[in-house]
Parts: structure tokens; sequence; C-alpha cells
């Protein structure tokens, strides 16, 4: 009887993996990891195949895009099979239809959780999870144009007062990972498209850097002064808050530098 | 002032002929005394005719009458006598009643010269009683070594000026009759007033007969200025490319230098620095609504490809600079670089068409190697199919495509640039309501692409559909450019989006995305609409005196033709036929042989056929093996997922 299962890997490095996933992953004939939808800062394949034992294979975006179904899918249905994924397997990835073929193949799924940009986030900076809004991506110009959704996203948390995450594009392929200066450009060139007043430069913002890393930075502020500000290396994410509530504000002084 | 403007000698594709007509008002035919009236004479001199040029003759090389020939001044004359009458001839063959009897040449009345360009002398007949130059002076000269003289009693430059002076009009006078035949648009109109005037005070149009690409100064497109006055720095509007620009720099040429100037006015010849997306016969003008002088196809529709190396790699960017500076001053040549093999094609109007260009390219100094020449095919559908869906790689976005086959009147309204992708979208839908297409079809048109396809939006209240247009578009052009069948370009097919469903995100409905769902469900959808493959026919007329007709006949229907129309014209009989590409590859063998080199004869784009049925199986797997692709085309099934 087939089975799959997708184990988080967080966002740091390797010891981000649970017991639990430890135990399963030792348990399973074969192991595969995607490393195109995010990038983990500190990860190391070899310490992970180390720690793990086994042989861990990496796949790319086509190899489970387009070749699913011969490759991993045709051997779930007959072994046992983890694939690891940045961050919670089934957040900010579209790894659920894969699942879903599985499942349609007969095959049993199983999904093993870790953190993730959507939890770490409100974590992070003390914003309370119970008022972020839509989350939206912030991708990179494409055929010279950009998407609008994150200025009509924001735009509508904006007006109930929620706060707003910002996923910034990355091109794990390529080596391209957009920055929070990059993120705050791009509003900014969506405000000057829309002109409905929702984004300025004034604006307050919070970005995150490296976050659930030791060396993770978070900073509020500003957007004019979080384009200039030295971030370390990627990922990065931004959040745009909405109405602060007493304690969030605080923490977003005392956590994040806000008022700084 | 009096422009001077050389046709190329060679056979022309490219409308260049036409075109630097359609700049001047008289025309000089050098007609060599030898060789006499040949084939090429007759079609320069028809051109000439067809554009209201006033054709004058120059018989040239009476230099070669003496010394090669060693006639005598009575069989000299005798030759000139039979040029003329043969001259005249033509005239009277082409020529448009009014002008058969007024444009015909005679030495009495000044129309002809005679002489030697590369000995520099010549006269007109006025000219030689005044000077006293008989044709036994002439032998006499060329005999006792004393050419010399000849040059400085009877300068050639001195009989061809006394010629353009005493018969070519001036332009205000040219353009009154001239504007008429070579405009179509309304001469009652303020534009057309201004035209038929020559009037330097109106709205300014000018047809650009050529565009040349300077080393120095970049894109200079020269041509005729009809009415107003241009300024360096105007605005002026391409009718053609729908775009405006602006005038860098007005220069007039002296001699082959261009001397700048700040303005010119109607009637002259300007050379416009600047102008950026000119392309060979673009209507310029200071106001958007006018009538171009010609519809400009953006699309040739080449129907042979050859693949071009050159013999030293060195030599490569020598060989791209080269041939985009051929595709620009002939547009119906096509130079593209094959995304797979990386070879250089060149696709032309036909084979001789090809022979030209890499002659040029071999003039030009680069050695290179060419493959033989390859025909090139459509493909299309003679069914509505779908819809079908295609999903995106990651499975999150679903894109839901119909397909039939597009009206060939619309087809032709692409093909000839009046509707295209610049067409203003009000405009566009007028146009095709007025060809009865229902209101919600004719709004919707997303994409034109000038092979003779649409993409319509039909769908209803998509979420974030706006965001994915593009690459919904990007999507159905790269489908229009690699038919599912053969991989050749597409021709005839009108695409109706009727859903969508796309995912929250913009990270996960990108172009790597979207594209290839647009393309599963297009392809899927065509394979299901009785695709076919399409050739491309050439019109062949063949000249041959009547007794080879028979023999003409039987080779076009050998060659899978049909013959359309028998004609008996002055000398010889007239054949028009039709021909597919594909079996034009020995002609020229073929059509000598059978007439012993009696038959004069061209090709040229007619229209796209089915290859037939008995063979549409194996030209696909030869096309496909050409390309490195398995023989078998595509299912349905291989672009549809569960």
């Amino acid at each position: 009887m087939g089975f799959l299962v997708f184990v988080g890997m967080g966002l740091c490095d390797e010891l981000d993996l649970s017991l639990r996933s430890i135990d399963i992953l030792k348990s399973v004939d074969r192991i595969y990891a995607e490393l195109y939808t995010s990038y983990i800062p500190h990860l190391s394949v070899e310490r992970l195949e180390k720690l793990l034992g086994k042989k861990v294979e990496v796949l790319s975006r086509s190899d489970l895009e387009e070749k699913a179904r011969e490759t991993i899918l045709a051997e779930a249905k007959k072994r046992s099979v983890a694939l690891l994924v940045p961050g919670d397997p089934m957040l900010a990835t579209t790894h659920v239809a894969l699942r879903i073929e599985a499942e349609e193949m007969g095959i049993r799924t199983e999904v093993v959780h870790a953190a993730s940009i959507f939890s770490a986030a409100p974590s992070a900076t003390g914003l309370q999870p119970y008022k972020f809004g839509r989350s939206v991506t912030i991708t990179f110009p494409e055929g010279g144009k950009l998407s609008n959704t994150p200025y009509e996203v924001l735009e509508e948390n904006s007006k109930r007062g929620l706060h707003t995450l910002f996923l910034l594009d990355i091109k794990a392929e390529a080596g391209k990972y957009m920055t929070i200066r990059d993120a705050v450009h791009i509003l900014l060139q969506l405000e000057s498209l829309n002109g409905r007043g929702v984004v300025g430069e004034s604006t307050l913002g919070v970005g995150l850097a490296r976050i659930g890393s030791p060396d993770g930075v978070i900073k509020a502020g500003a957007l004019r002064d979080l384009a200039t500000y030295p971030f370390p290396n990627p990922p990065y994410a931004l959040v745009i808050p909405g109405a602060l509530h007493f304690m969030e504000r605080r923490a977003l002084e005392l956590f994040a530098g806000l008022g700084e | 002032m009096i422009n001077l403007i050389d046709t190329p000698g060679h056979i022309d594709f490219s409308g260049r002929v036409t075109r630097s007509l359609r700049a001047i008002d008289g025309a000089i035919v050098v007609v060599d005394a030898v060789e006499e009236v040949m084939i090429q004479t007759e079609t320069v001199t028809r051109q000439a005719l067809e554009e209201r040029v006033r054709p004058l003759l120059f018989i040239n090389k009476i230099d070669r009458l003496i010394k090669e020939l060693r006639l005598p001044p009575d069989q000299i004359q005798e030759k000139l006598v039979r040029i003329i009458r043969d001259f005249n001839r033509l005239i009277e063959m082409y020529a448009e009643p009014e002008y058969r009897e007024k444009w015909k040449v005679s030495p009495t009345a000044g129309s002809v010269a005679f002489g030697s360009a590369r000995d520099r002398w010549g006269f007109t007949l006025a000219m030689a009683q005044k000077r006293d130059i008989k044709f036994s002076d002439v032998v006499e000269a060329y005999e006792k070594g004393r050419v010399d003289e000849l040059k400085q009693v009877v300068p050639v430059e001195e009989a061809i000026l006394d010629m353009v002076i005493e018969h070519i009009p001036p332009p205000h006078v040219a353009q009154r009759y001239r504007v008429p035949k070579i405009w179509r648009g309304d001469l009652e109109s303020e534009i057309g007033q201004a035209m038929l005037n020559c009037d330097e005070n109106g709205p300014a149009v000018m047809c650009v007969t050529n565009v040349l690409v300077d080393p120095h100064a970049g894109v200079v497109a020269t041509g005729r200025l009809f009415s107003g006055t241009l300024h360096e720095g105007d605005t002026i509007y391409l009718i053609g490319a729908r775009r405006s620009s602006r005038i860098q720099q007005v220069g007039i040429y002296m001699g082959q230098y261009r001397d700048v100037v700040e303005a010119l006015p109607a009637g002259n010849i300007p050379a416009l620095l600047g102008v950026e997306g000119v392309k060979a016969g673009e209507t310029i003008a200071t106001t958007k609504d006018v009538v171009p002088f010609e519809q400009i196809r953006y699309i040739s529709e080449p129907v042979m490809t050859i693949a071009i190396e050159p013999k030293h790699p060195r030599d490569l960017p020598r060989l791209v600079d080269f041939l985009n500076k051929l595709t620009l001053e002939d547009p119906t040549l096509v130079a593209k670089i094959d995304q797979e093999s990386g070879e250089y094609l060149l696709s032309g109007m036909g084979q001789l068409h090809l022979e030209i260009a890499t002659h040029w390219i071999k003039k030009a100094g680069i050695d290179i190697v060419t493959s033989p020449p390859i025909v090139i095919y459509r493909e299309t559908i003679r069914k509505r199919a779908g819809p079908f869906e295609g999903k995106s790689p990651n499975k999150h976005n679903r894109i839901y495509i119909e397909v039939e086959p597009l009206e060939p009147e619309i087809i032709e309204l692409i093909r000839k640039g009046e509707i295209g992708e610049y067409t203003d979208r009000k405009t566009l839908a007028k146009i095709l309501r007025d060809h009865g297409w229902d209101t919600d079809e004719a709004r919707g048109v997303w994409a034109v692409d000038e092979k003779g396809n649409i993409l319509i939006d039909l769908t209803k209240g998509v979420q974030f559909l706006h965001e994915v247009r593009e690459m919904i578009s990007a999507g159905f052009y790269s489908c229009m450019e690699d038919g599912p069948l053969a991989r050749e370009l597409v021709r005839g097919i009108k695409v109706k989006l009727v859903d969508a469903q796309l995912h929250e995100d913009p990270a996960h409905r990108g172009y790597a995305q979207i594209v290839p769902a647009t393309r599963h469900a297009l392809y899927a959808a065509m394979l299901s609409a009785d695709p076919i493959i399409l050739e491309p026919v050439q019109k062949i007329t063949v000249k041959v005196p009547v007794e080879y007709v028979g023999v003409v006949t039987r080779i076009i229907s050998q060659k899978r033709g049909r013959v359309i129309t028998i004609e008996q014209r002055e000398y010889v009989t007239q054949v028009i036929g039709e021909i597919p590409a594909a079996e034009t590859f020995d002609l020229a063998e073929v059509l000598r042989g059978g007439t012993g080199g009696r038959a004069f004869w061209g090709l040229e784009f007619s229209s796209w056929q089915p290859v037939p049925a008995s063979m549409q199986a194996e030209v696909i797997a030869a096309i496909r093996r050409r390309k490195g692709l398995s023989p078998e085309p595509p299912k349905p099934e291989d672009f549809i997922e569960r």
C-alpha cells in the first residue's frame, strides 16, 4: 500500500525538523525534497542526510509539477515516500494538488506541520493573527507588467483595519529574491498607477528578514526608511499593519524598533 | 531642382521599383543599343505607366554598335528606329488611352536621346542639329580616336537635362493627374485638394519610397512629399504603423550626399532622419486620418526558407547586421533565428527571391553556406471544437477554450492590414460587426495575430482575469507560431476563451503557469477540430509564343497546378495559372526545356490551399522528421489531463 507524507522543514535549517518528522523520515523508503517554493537560509542537504542517515533527492519544479505522475506518485503507489517542503508543506505552496492527486490514485497521505511565515509573522511581530486579512505575494513584473493584486488586497484589508502580510517573490531556480526595498518600490509604483491613496512613503510597515533564524531581523518603520534599512540576506517578508491594538503597538516598539 | 533616383536593374520583389516610381514624375528608360528592348525594359516601362510616370528613352551604348558590331551609320540608324518603334509599342500596349499618343517618344520631339554613358557623350536630335553632329561624325570620332572631342561638343548630361526639362512636368503639374491614379482617398477632401495642388501650406503627406540604414545617421526614410511642408522637429504620424514619431532632421539628396535643411515644401523628395518604426511603403502625414498610399502588409507571406550560416564564425555579427538591413529594405524578406537549432533562417517569396538575397549577402563580402530551400506550410482547422480544459503545471489554474475556423473575409482583412493588433478596439468591433459577428464576440477581441488568427474573450466575471490577459494572449501567440500538427505557423483560427479559474495569489498564476495552461487547452481544441496542413500556391504568369501554349499548360497541370486564363497579347500569348510552391523547384529547367527557352515567366504568391487529403499524412511526417520530431503528430488526449 502506497504512502506519501509531506514533511515541513520550517524556516531556518534542518534543526527545525520535529522529532516526529525525523522518526517518519527514518521509516520511509524514499526521501525527496523541493527547495524552490522558498529559501531556508541555513539548510545543508548534506547535514540533513547525515542526520537522517539517508539520501535526500532534490526535485525541480518541473519534476513535481509536470512529471509528478511518472515520478513521485508512481513511486508512492508502491512504496512509502516523503516529500520535504520549506515552511509548512501546504502553506504558500500549491502541493495540495499533489496530495489530492495522490489520494485519488489510492495513495494514503499525511502532512507533518512546521513553522511557516504565516505563523512566524504574527508570532515574531506580536501582531495578532486574528487581525490579518488576505495575504498576497508581491511578484516580480512579468512581461513588463506588475500584478495589481497586492494593491487591491492591501486596499481591502486597510479599509477593514486588518494587517496585510506580503510574501516577497522568489525565483529560487534563478537565485532571485525580492528585497524589501524592491517590494516598497513596487507598492509605491502601484499607488501611482492606481492613485487611491492606499499606501505611501510614510505608511507604517514591518520588514522581516530571515525570520525563524538566529540572524533574523524585524524592523518597523515608515516604508521609506525600510527601503534603505540594512536587512540581512533573504528570505524576506513585509507586513503593513492595520489599526493597532495597544498591545500590538507596544510589541512593535519592543520587538521591531518602532519609533527608534 | 531635379531629383534622380536609380531603380534596381534586377528582378524586384520588394515593390521597390513601383515605390521609386511613385516618388518621381518622369522616368528615363535606358535601353542597350545592342540588346534592344528586353523583357526588363517592358516590365519597368509598364510599371512607370501604371503610376502615370512619363517614360523617356535613352538609347545607350552606341559605342558598342560601332566598335563591336562595326555597323555603318545607316544600319545604326535602322537599329535605333527599331528600338524607338518597339518602345512606342510598349506605350501603345500599356499606357492608358489618354496618354497613349501624348507619351510616345520621338527624336524630333526631343523625347529620345542617344549616346554612350561610358564615354560621356549623348545628344537629342535638336542638339545634334544645333551642333552639327551626324551619326557619321560619331563613327568617325571612334575610328579616329576623337571621342574626347565628342564629349565636349555633346555632353551626355546636357542631352538628358534637355530631355527632362522639355518633357517632364514640374510637381504641381504632374500631381494634378498623378494623384488621382496613385492615391485612393477622397480628392474633394482638404488633403485630396492639397495633394492635387501640391499645396505647401496644406497638411503634410509623404509617401516613403525607400528606407536605408546609414551607419552614421541611422534609419533614413526617403520619399515624395505630395503636400504641406516638413520641418525638423515636426511630429508626424506613420499611418500604416499607427504610431507617431518626430523628425530629427530633414535632408535633401545632392548627388549621393544628404544636405541638411530646415524644411522642405511639397513636390520635393525629403530624406528624414529619426523616424522610428518606418518601413518602405509607409505614408507619413501631419494629420492622422489620411488614406495611405498603400496598405503596408507588415506580414509578407513568404513561401520558402533557407538556412544561412557564415563560412567563418567571425563573420556572424556582420551577417546578422546585413540580414537586418536587408529585411528593412525589403520587407517581404523575413529573417529569424531558429530557437532550437540556432540557425539563421531567411524566408522569401520564392526560390529566385532567396537566390537574389543570398547574392546580395555574398556581394557584401560575407562568405555563407546555404541550405536548399524548404517550403513553408500553414496549419488550420476545418470545424469547431471545444470547450477544452487546459491545466497549469501547478494544477491550480484552468483555462477553457473553443476554436472554430475564422471567416475567410476576416483573414483577408488581417492580411491586408485593415485590421490588426493596432486597430483601435472600437473601430475593430464595428468592422467585425459589419462582417456579421455578434456584439459580444466583436467587443471581446483580445488579440489579432497577423497570420490570420483572432483571440476573443467571452468569459463573464472571472476574478483576476485582467491580470492574466497578457499571459493568455502570449499562450495564444505562441501556439499560432507553432501549430500542433507539424509546428508550422497557424492560419485562420478563431480562438474563444470561454472560462477560466485562477489561483488567488499572483505567485501561483504567473506566465510559467498560465501560458502552458492556455497552450494545452488550445492544442487539444485544435487537434479536435479537423486540423489540416495548407500549402502556398503561387500564381504563375508565362509569356510564350503561341506554338508553345500546349507545352506550358501541360507542364502546369503536371505540377499539380491549374490554368486560369490564356490570353493573346500583342506579340505573345500569356498563360496564367496556379502551381503549389512545392512543385516549383525544377520549374525553370522544365519550362526552359519544353519551350526552347522561349518562355518568360514569373511567380507570385496567390493563396494558401489545403494539401490534397491523400498527401496530408506524408507532408506532416516529412516536416516533423525534418524538425527532429516523431513523424506522428500528437493527439488531443496528449493535452487533456485527467
